[in-house]
């Protein structure tokens, strides 16, 4: 061993707890990104949004020609001619809620045609097939198209016959960009978005965490970490690890979400019907809300990914994980409901209680940002977090090295209080 | 190696600074006592062996001093230190159940072993090439960790231990696993450190490791040290066996054969009086009795063992060692 090397150590003999953390993170960082799993588990969301734009884009054509809101004009020329020239005038008025108004040849062709016998075998694509004359108008069509049309056509064919007023006074307006009332009802919206993308990044990417020590007894490297570092440390280290292969999952679907969005934008409106570029802005801007996003998205993956490790650590084979991961994704699910029932309830007991539980805190604080321009509850909120952050890994690395680290493969197991012995002597290995 | 280890080199284990001391560790799993008050004082630069049959507590102990468990009583302190990991960059530790990585290369898992004892990642990968070069495994620098056999696999796994220069090496079982060539390779391997001023201790459950190796040993049996101190003062524990042929039968001479004679075939078998061979031999020859031969032998580590921890553990030793060599 060289001088400057016995120097060194013997200045710092050992690693700080961020340098330790580091070690672990970076190890688990690089194993994770470069590994093909990695691969599938990054394509393996994209899969859902592929062919829900595939199938957006079909429905999209479908219910286009689902939709149609034609109504055939099956009168004399002169009529039809007269009830067109009136959708025409009342156009301005009737804006989308006018209906489009076809001539149906076969009535056109002959004198004899049938309205309701042309529906019956299939009617082309009316909705409705107009007959008699403008002082009598008929309408032909189902309950509900009739009921839908009956005044818009009543109206075209006053209009047409001239017994109605035809000059219609112009309504001055004055438009404002929002109200109380309605901007609140409208951040709701984008407080229900916000931790529903939350909740399904934590869950997706949350049981990453749960396999993780695990794998590692498995390995049975982690007697070698927990001999040269400190657990809790180990812990973070992981956590952090996996937090950042998250950002790399989020970055790649959200790239991939943004392209999609780039040229599927119609289909994706028709199939979720939720236009994203309408959602209300929240109440603190975009900008803080997107960094208080990801901030909370960080607690919300530390919280749940340090209960996650240390159950995930007490499991002794990746087969018990997967058994606790039902009660676990059912823990998540109750989390997100608590948060999710109290949007806009600012200041109950019971939205306080969602503030305050450290689990489901991240999303209470979401929903916070997107309804309240207030910014010192996140600050106390993220310090709140941060420390239950702590005092999980604290416990669960403490909780791991008792109940975990015990001697001989799989440690010792644990007896029932009606088979210990006080004081048998039965050493472990 | 720098001038203090040069300087203890001269002292006696005695003199030396100790680099583990134990007193009174306690550690109980569930109400169950797994390890109940083991003492343990290891001098820097020596090799020591911790040596008990399967289940005796050996690598509780070991834990417990790396500080991956607490003891619920006692003190353990490691260069001085209460808490071991506050020196780990000192430390080497290679569990009885080794793992690696399995995706892993050969050089970057050593290399990962070295920081997580605070050695630079390129350093290590320098200095693991180096070790693996050493050890006639350069080829397996690049491969992975499941691509390797189980003994290069270990191998990787020792250098690892190994290559951020500790002053300290703890070794769990290191010889289980391993056949008789490696076996050989790890027994120089542990000399050369313990030559280079570093601290060996090592659990074992094969009597003939601790005796070539080992200048002090703690007997561990029941998850008790019934006996922890140098090799030849437990050897010492057992007098020397006298054995003794003689051309006659019977005579004077034989009254003054020490009280514990035992007599098979020709042989007379006793123990060393306390005040040496030369009175009785004076004796023998005076009495005519004919001595066609003699000698004195000193107990084993394996007598010493029967004698301190009881038959049973010397029994459940044999018996483990049996199977590890078989494994």
């Amino acid at each position: 061993m060289s001088n400057f090397d016995q120097a060194a150590i013997a200045a710092k003999p050992r690693l700080s707890y961020f340098q330790a953390a580091w070690v672990v993170a970076r190890r688990d960082f690089v194993a994770v990104l470069f590994s093909r799993a990695f691969l599938f588990f990054l394509i393996g969301p994209l899969f859902p949004v592929l062919i829900g734009g595939l199938a957006g884009s079909i429905g999209k054509t479908t219910s286009q020609q689902a939709v149609s809101v034609e109504i055939g004009l099956a009168m004399s020329a002169a009529d039809n001619a007269a009830m067109e020239a009136a959708a025409e005038t009342l156009r301005p008025q009737l804006g989308g809620a006018s209906p489009v108004l076809k001539r149906v040849p076969e009535a056109e062709s002959s004198a004899e045609f049938d309205a309701r016998a042309f529906l019956d075998t299939g009617g082309r694509s009316y909705v409705a097939i107009l007959t008699g004359t403008l002082e009598e108008p008929k309408l032909v069509g189902t309950q509900s198209q009739v009921d839908r049309w009956k005044g818009r056509i009543e109206l075209l064919a006053a209009t047409a016959s001239a017994s109605a007023p035809s000059r219609y006074p112009d309504a001055a307006s004055e438009i404002v960009v929002s109200s109380g009332a309605s901007d609140r009802y409208s951040r709701v919206r984008t407080a229900q978005a916000a931790q529903m993308v939350l909740f399904l990044l934590t869950i997706l990417l949350g049981g990453m965490v749960l396999s993780n020590l695990a794998e590692e007894k498995g390995n049975k490297i982690i007697e070698i970490l927990a001999a040269a570092l400190p657990m809790d440390a180990v812990f973070m280290g992981k956590l952090f690890a996996m937090l950042g292969v998250s950002f790399v999952g989020i970055a790649v679907w959200g790239t991939t979400g943004w392209a999609f969005w780039a040229v599927a934008e119609d289909a994706i409106v028709t199939v979720t019907q939720t236009n994203f570029r309408e959602l209300p802005g929240p109440a603190i801007g975009w900008p803080m809300f997107i960094a208080l996003g990801i901030i909370y998205f960080s607690m919300a993956y530390l919280l749940l990914g340090s209960l996650f490790l240390t159950i995930g650590a007490m499991a002794s084979s990746v087969r018990e994980v997967q058994t606790m991961s039902m009660p676990v994704t059912m823990l998540q699910i109750m989390v997100f409901f608590l948060s999710a029932a109290n949007i806009g309830q600012t200041g109950t007991p019971l939205e306080l209680t969602s503030v305050v539980f450290p689990l489901s805190s991240p999303f209470a604080m979401m929903a916070r940002a997107a309804l309240e321009e207030t910014l010192w509850t996140h600050a106390v909120a993220l310090v709140w977090q941060a420390f239950a952050v702590f005092i999980l890994i604290k416990g669960g690395s403490t909780l791991f090295r008792k109940r975990v680290m015990k001697s001989g493969p799989g440690g010792v197991k644990r007896r029932r209080f009606w088979q210990r012995k006080p004081q048998a002597a039965e050493p472990a290995e | 190696m720098d001038m203090a280890v040069s300087d203890q080199s001269i002292l006696s284990n005695e003199q030396k600074p100790l680099a583990i001391e134990a007193r009174g560790l306690v550690k109980r799993f569930d109400g169950t006592l797994a390890v109940g008050g083991v003492d343990l004082e290891v001098p820097e630069g020596a090799i020591y062996g911790v040596l008990g049959p399967n289940g005796a507590g050996k690598t509780t102990t070991l834990r417990m001093l790396l500080g991956i468990i607490d003891p619920d009583e006692g003190v353990r302190r490691v260069f001085g230190y209460d808490q071991p990991h506050d020196i780990g960059r000192l430390i080497g530790y290679l569990p009885e159940e080794r793992g690696l990585y399995p995706a892993m290369k050969s050089i970057e898992a050593i290399a990962f072993m070295g920081a997580l004892r605070g050695l630079p990642l390129a350093e290590g990968r320098v200095r693991g090439l180096e070790l693996l070069e050493r050890h006639g495994l350069g080829h397996a620098a690049e491969r992975q960790i499941r691509q390797l056999s189980k003994g290069m696999a270990q191998t990787v796994q020792l250098l690892g231990t190994l290559v951020h220069q500790p002053r300290l090496v703890v070794l769990d079982e290191p010889f289980s696993g391993l056949d008789a060539i490696n076996q050989g390779k790890l027994e120089g391997m542990i000399r050369a450190l313990a030559d280079d001023g570093v601290t060996v201790i090592f659990s074992t459950h094969v009597i003939h490791h601790a005796e070539r190796l080992c200048e002090g040993v703690a007997i561990i049996a029941g998850g008790e040290v019934p006996y922890a101190g140098s090799v030849e003062a437990a050897r010492d524990r057992i007098p020397a066996q006298v054995r003794l042929e003689t051309r006659a039968r019977e005579g004077g001479w034989t009254a003054a054969l020490p009280d514990d004679t035992r007599r098979t075939g020709d042989f007379f078998t006793f123990s060393l009086p306390d005040s040496g061979i030369e009175p009785l031999l004076r004796t023998l020859i005076e009495g005519e009795a004919g001595i066609l031969s003699l000698s004195i032998e000193r107990a084993g580590l394996h007598d010493a063992f029967v004698h301190i921890a009881g038959e049973a553990a010397a029994r459940q030793l044999e018996v483990d060692a049996a199977g590890g060599e078989q494994s």
